[in-house]
């Protein structure tokens, strides 16, 4: 196991420190640091750090896509949502009436970017943004974000999450069609769902 | 009463040290002991860790441990939280693997509500807890070294590589270190395109690595003074203080707990495991190398036989989740040992009894045993040969 001669241990090493400090100005994997603020590397797809409220259409009030059931109020593990249902039915962006929330809090100095209010939404409302570049000066106001600063339209999570967003929009259009149908066939009487 | 200047100076300050009379027995040539409060902030500690150290010279006459400054409730945190909602808290116990922490609870969980993970799940499983391990082992060696005082170059070496096993995570479940990927019966979503292609990318690549670090550190003579006969664990002793992990096995105990108990679909895969000899601090950080060969070779195999198929067991319900009455044990080999669940259910949403068996809390209790007559130069690194993590500790 020891080396023969005192010393040729620690000479071997040192070749490899070399062999790692020249190796960084010609091999790309030698050399893995980029320059945070100059250089970025693109994000990963899967990249999550808050949640965002998707909204269909133009306008983000009436396109939301909450319906305020309260689901990932009640299954957020740190409890960092905040919800209160509106009281009356309102126009959505293709004219149906739906509950929205009156309020929607999400409290970013307690969220821990678990992802379980996404998997647990019924109703593909809620989704993860990648925006990182977060940090701000005023410790309460600013973390707390509020339903209007939440709520992205849909083509920025097409964006950010190319490959979910297709997966999702397919889901919902087919959903959609499917209703269509069933009232279709159910005649004038039938209610849109 | 307002103090007054006289008073203030009279008041002694603080000191984290204390000077103690020693007996003499012995007829020694005499002299005192000093108390030494090392910590909670001593970057050799591991985070916020105290050890009070009685020394005689520079040898450690005795020594206790106190933890408990990190103490995060994560007990009763997941009994008041649902089944689901204690899973992202896992990646919080010990934050360099989380993976692994999710699989064992997800694997307790499993046994007390009958689900079954589909196989590529378990094969997704196996991959993703043998890069933690690969990715804990190689931090953890680096960690060691910069506790002997190689400022920088080892474990910037090994963070160089660990980056690339963090990239693959967070391409896979979002995030690097609180990955909160596995689910009750099977894992959150499957693996993006190209990924294993990637993972196989750096599992072949690993070996150079290993081989540049050995070269570099094992015939190392600094490294070999440093570290041989230092921090002896006896056999016994280990036995009887139930370490586990790889510090069991540096001792000559032949106990994994992926062989004992072949959990998810480790009887399938060839590799065996490494033991050392004299349970001294080389031999941690042997064993620590050598697992990470077989366990590049237990990824080579998982990565050549993964098929094709669903990731969760229909089963399985996300919303809603409440399992029957009873209660379940389950525990898997994570890479600072035998990592175990103990979950009591009554039927509700949440758990009755949500208990963890921490290996790194428990691996630290023996660290008097190991420490006494040793130089208190030698306690930091026989602490950072313990692998210990205080997330886990502390809880």
């Amino acid at each position: 196991m020891s080396a023969p001669v005192l010393g040729e241990g620690i000479l071997k090493g040192m070749v490899e420190t070399a062999r790692n400090f020249v190796g960084s100005y010609v091999k790309d994997d030698r050399l893995v640091t980029v320059q945070y603020p100059e250089e970025r590397l693109p994000q990963k797809e899967a990249a999550r750090n808050f949640p965002f409220l998707v909204y269909d259409g133009e306008d983000w009030q009436k396109g939301l896509r909450c319906v305020a059931c309260l689901i990932c109020e009640k299954e957020c593990p740190p409890q960092c949502i905040y919800i209160v249902k509106d009281t009356v039915r309102k126009p959505d962006y293709v004219g149906k009436l739906q509950f929205q929330p009156k309020v929607f809090d999400i409290d970013t100095s307690v969220c821990m970017s678990c992802q379980i209010c996404v998997e647990v939404c019924p109703f593909d409302a809620i989704k993860m943004d990648i925006e990182y570049e977060l940090s701000t000066g005023d410790r309460f106001g600013s973390l707390l974000v509020h339903k209007a600063q939440l709520a992205k339209s849909n083509t920025y999570y097409r964006r950010i999450h190319p490959s979910e967003a297709a997966e999702v929009d397919a889901r919902l259009g087919a959903e959609k069609a499917k209703a269509e149908a069933k009232a279709k066939a159910g005649g004038a009487g039938a209610k849109p769902a | 009463m307002h103090a007054t200047p006289n008073d203030l100076a009279a008041e002694a300050p603080p000191k984290n040290y204390e000077i103690r009379r020693k007996p003499h027995l012995d007829g020694s040539l005499g002299g005192d002991l000093l108390e030494i409060s090392m910590g909670p902030q001593h970057p050799s500690t591991h985070g916020v860790f105290r050890m009070d150290v009685v020394l005689d010279g520079e040898r450690v006459v005795k020594l206790k441990p106190v933890f408990g400054y990190l103490h995060r409730n994560h007990e009763k945190i997941g009994e008041n939280t649902t089944y689901l909602g204690s899973m992202p808290y896992t990646d919080r116990l010990d934050y360099f693997c989380s993976l692994t922490n999710n699989w064992a609870y997800a694997l307790t969980v499993e046994k007390l509500a009958g689900l079954q993970a589909p196989e590529r799940a378990e094969y997704i499983r196996v991959i993703t807890a043998e890069l933690t391990r690969l990715q804990n082992h190689t931090s953890l060696v680096g960690f060691l070294l910069q506790d002997m005082g190689a400022m920088g170059t080892p474990l910037m070496y090994a963070f160089r590589e660990r980056e690339k096993i963090l990239d693959l995570f967070e391409s896979l479940t979002g995030a690097r270190m609180m990955c909160n990927y596995m689910r009750f019966g099977g894992c959150r979503c499957d693996l993006p395109p190209g990924w294993l292609a990637q993972a196989g990318q750096v599992v072949s690549g690993f070996p150079r690595f290993l081989d540049e670090y050995e070269a570099l550190l094992s015939e190392n003579e600094i490294v070999m003074a440093r570290t041989q006969g230092v921090g002896v664990l006896p056999r016994e002793l280990a036995i009887n203080a139930s370490v586990t992990g790889p510090m069991l096995r540096a001792s000559g105990v032949n106990y994994d707990v992926r062989k004992v108990d072949q959990y998810g679909i480790y009887d399938r895969f060839s590799f065996r495991v490494p033991l050392g000899e004299h349970g001294d601090v080389y031999d941690r950080y042997m064993i620590r190398i050598l697992e990470m060969r077989e366990s590049l070779k237990i990824l080579q195999q998982a990565l050549r036989d993964i098929p094709e198929g669903p990731i969760v067991d229909p089963k399985a319900k996300l919303r809603g989740f409440r399992p029957k009455a009873g209660e379940a044990y389950g525990r898997i080999e994570a890479p600072k040992g035998e990592l175990g669940f103990y979950v009591i259910s009554d039927g509700s949403p949440n758990p009755y009894r949500y208990r963890v068996r921490p290996p790194s809390f428990i691996n630290l209790t023996i660290l008097e045993d190991m420490c006494v007559g040793q130089h208190v130069a030698d306690v930091v690194i026989i602490l950072g040969s313990v692998d210990i993590v205080m997330g886990e500790v502390d809880r």
